[in-house]
């Protein structure tokens, strides 16, 4: 652990690698997790929850 | 020395406030509560909190009912057939509307005029070409457009539901209106020049929603919402992701503070004076 703090920091390069890496990373898993959150919490009331009401047999070209 | 302060402190009240009654004589304010208009309730829209979106089943009976009553005579001139697209209704429904009607092309080799049908980038057609057109339909009243009139108006959502909801069978006794114009208490002045025009089983809703007076009125208010403010949703959305960043940041940035602090804080000076012979 401690070594791999060690190579992490020895290069400025990878460290600036690793933080926009993570960065890239955080915000997909951060951003499905947001969006499940939202999307639970509004559910019955956005387009994708009603559409099937409306379309027969799927609609397939939505946005 | 105490009764010259007295005299001169009393002194100098009466001419304050004689100035100040003055400064007020000099203009009249003749605005009464019933020219303001009456302020709207607040409703519980299904939009207000921080983090709900719009009811886009509602959004979808608005736009029908601004389709078969509103836009007989106000337009939407900021919403493009696009952009039910995805919130209200699907592409092919979207282009079907498009479609059903005519829009200027570009002219024939000859210059002459040419039409062709609507497409997706197209605009939702104005009920008037022009302002003067409008004014000589209504009596001389322009009706304004719907595209941001949520936006535009005190109160908001709950504005327009209360005007829509809010004509009384008849003038209270004593309000003497123009001719054409009608009595609405929600509009600044009373005297409006839209008429009534939402009643019960008006339109036929196509999820069987009945159609009584509010809940139009509810509709409608939700797509004008919507068309005033079509980033509601993706904007709420932002909002949660900004304040769980930021917050975590602050919470981060308190504790990296007292930790590179805490060892200044906590440590002790001692002065161990020079022993004297």
């Amino acid at each position: 652990m401690a070594s791999l703090i060690t190579q992490l920091f020895q290069r400025n390069s990878i460290y600036v690698a690793t933080i926009f890496a993570g960065a890239f990373a955080f915000e997909g898993f951060f951003d499905a997790g947001v969006t499940a959150w939202f999307e639970h919490h509004n559910r019955g009331k956005l387009w994708k929850d009603i559409k099937g009401n409306y379309l027969e047999g799927g609609d397939e070209d939505d946005e | 020395m105490t009764q010259k302060l007295i005299v001169g402190s009393v002194g100098v009240t009466g001419l304050t406030t004689s100035y100040l009654l003055y400064q007020d004589s000099l203009t009249a304010n003749a605005m009464t509560a019933a020219e303001h208009g009456l302020h709207p309730p607040a409703y519980g829209w299904s939009h207000n909190g921080m983090f709900d979106t719009f009811d886009h089943a509602s959004i979808r009976r608005g736009y029908q009912v601004y389709k078969e009553v509103c836009a007989a005579c106000h337009s939407l001139d900021r919403i493009a057939w696009r952009n039910l697209v995805g919130v209200s209704h699907s592409t092919s429904e979207a282009k079907a509307f498009a479609e059903e009607l005519e829009y200027d092309d570009e002219p024939d080799d000859e210059g002459n005029p040419k039409k062709r049908p609507g497409k997706l980038a197209d605009y939702i057609p104005a009920p008037y070409p022009n302002e003067q057109a409008a004014r000589a339909a209504n009596q001389g009243a322009l009706p304004p457009d719907l595209s941001l009139i949520v936006k535009a108006r005190h109160g908001g959502s709950d504005y327009i539901f209360s005007l829509l909801t809010g004509y009384p069978d008849d003038p209270p006794a004593g309000v003497v209106l123009p001719p054409g114009a009608n009595y609405n208490p929600y509009f600044p002045g009373g005297s409006i020049a839209m008429g009534r025009v939402l009643f019960d089983g008006l339109v036929e809703y196509e999820d069987g929603t009945p159609a009584t007076t509010s809940q139009m009125a509810k509709d409608v208010t939700t797509f004008l919402n919507w068309a005033s403010e079509p980033d509601n949703d993706e904007r709420k959305r932002w909002g949660l992701k900004a304040l769980i960043v930021v917050s975590s940041l602050y919470l981060i940035s308190i504790w990296v503070k007292r930790f590179k602090w805490q060892p200044i804080k906590n440590r002790k000076f001692r002065f161990d004076p020079p022993k004297k012979n």
